[in-house]
């Protein structure tokens, strides 16, 4: 197996965890720059729609170095899809394969489901609830807490502030709660 | 950055609304044209990379973690906490400067209750769509294009949440 052959597998997370963990001192020691993401959706609010609100009324250009941070991880996303993709479907546990099937989905050709994330999807009641409001509650909840996990699980933990551990554990607790007890009502629709 | 704003000192009601609880706040002092930005665009790159090979942007992945299916995701998060909290710890221990001699600094954050009603439906949104705002880039450039409606949607979630801010539990 030759070197890209090796590249287009999927990464394990003993190579990938550590690359992650590396953005935080390479963000510092590049230009003193606190790893986060969600704030750039914040910046993004201030420079368009501002609106007089406070939250919103400060220099958003002395964090324009986010939106560039946010735009490469596109590009990335985009090289890895394109340039390094792996051939084989998404290896799943076997368990989700099986309840996964009771709603329906069954292609694991994408990273995510396009049985359910697709534009044809998007006006039935099931992909609105899934792309709409999913990502209104990301974008509320995230500012809410005051960072996602980048920002608190990461960068927080790393710099040991016991909030982002607080955070940390609620983002862990809604999750299990949504994915166990509620999402499986709103994939049956 | 902008090279029109010849202040070196930021001032102070600025930088209160900016950190109000933003993780991310630009603490260099100094001012560069607007094209060293771009070294935070490779950084961005290398990351979108890791993101998807690593496959932490699959909606798969994150339901085998809410489900305990799988360790995946909990290798990749504990271990990149690690990193982090070694690199953070010989940072602070030998006092290391940024490439441009700057003193790296780091801002305590302090406790408030969005931390914990925040969490909670920011996890909510992380079950569903799979994805946490780095991720919701990732997929976009991926091929996800239906995903750009969930970007918006979050952009919208954030700007609702600065409309009615006063008016939440903090």
């Amino acid at each position: 197996m030759n070197l890209i052959e090796l590249i287009k597998q999927p990464w394990p997370w003993y190579v990938a965890g550590p690359l992650v963990g590396l953005t935080v001192p390479v963000l510092l020691l590049i230009g003193n720059k606190t790893f986060g993401i969600s704030s750039s959706l914040r910046h993004v609010c201030a420079a368009c729609l501002p609106a007089n609100i406070p939250f919103f009324s400060y220099d958003w250009k002395k964090e324009i170095w986010n939106l560039f941070f946010v735009a490469g991880i596109l590009l990335g996303g985009m090289i890895a899809a394109f340039l390094l993709a792996n051939p084989n479907p998404v290896i799943v546990n076997p368990a989700l394969v099986a309840e996964l099937k009771g709603y329906g989905i069954t292609d694991y050709s994408g990273l995510v489901p396009v049985q359910i994330f697709n534009w044809a999807n998007l006006l039935t009641l099931k992909g609105f609830i899934m792309v709409v409001i999913g990502g209104f509650v990301v974008g509320f909840g995230t500012r809410y807490a005051g960072g996602c996990t980048s920002g608190h699980a990461i960068m927080g933990i790393s710099t040991l502030q016991w909030p982002s551990v607080i955070a940390t554990c609620c983002f862990m607790i809604g999750g299990i709660i949504m994915a166990n007890f509620i999402l499986p009502y709103i994939l049956s629709f | 950055m902008q090279n029109t704003e010849p202040k070196l000192v930021e001032t102070n009601t600025d930088f209160e609304v900016r950190s109000l609880d933003t993780i991310c706040v630009n603490e260099s002092h100094l001012t560069h044209k607007w094209y060293y930005n771009f070294k935070y665009t490779a950084v961005g790159i290398a990351f979108g990379i890791v993101f998807v090979k690593a496959e932490i942007i699959s909606w798969f992945r994150i339901q085998e973690m809410f489900r305990f299916q799988s360790f995946h995701m909990y290798g990749v998060i504990g271990s990149a906490v690690l990193v982090g909290m070694i690199s953070v710890f010989l940072i602070k221990k030998f006092n290391i400067k940024t490439i441009y001699g700057e003193t790296i600094e780091f801002h305590p954050k302090t406790f408030n209750k969005g931390q914990v009603y925040g969490g909670l439906l920011f996890g909510f949104g992380w079950a569903i769509t799979g994805a946490c705002p780095g991720p919701l880039f990732a997929q976009i450039g991926s091929g996800g294009t239906v995903i750009a409606i969930s970007l918006l949607s979050a952009i919208a979630g954030t700007w609702v949440y600065g409309l009615v801010r006063e008016k939440l539990p903090h």
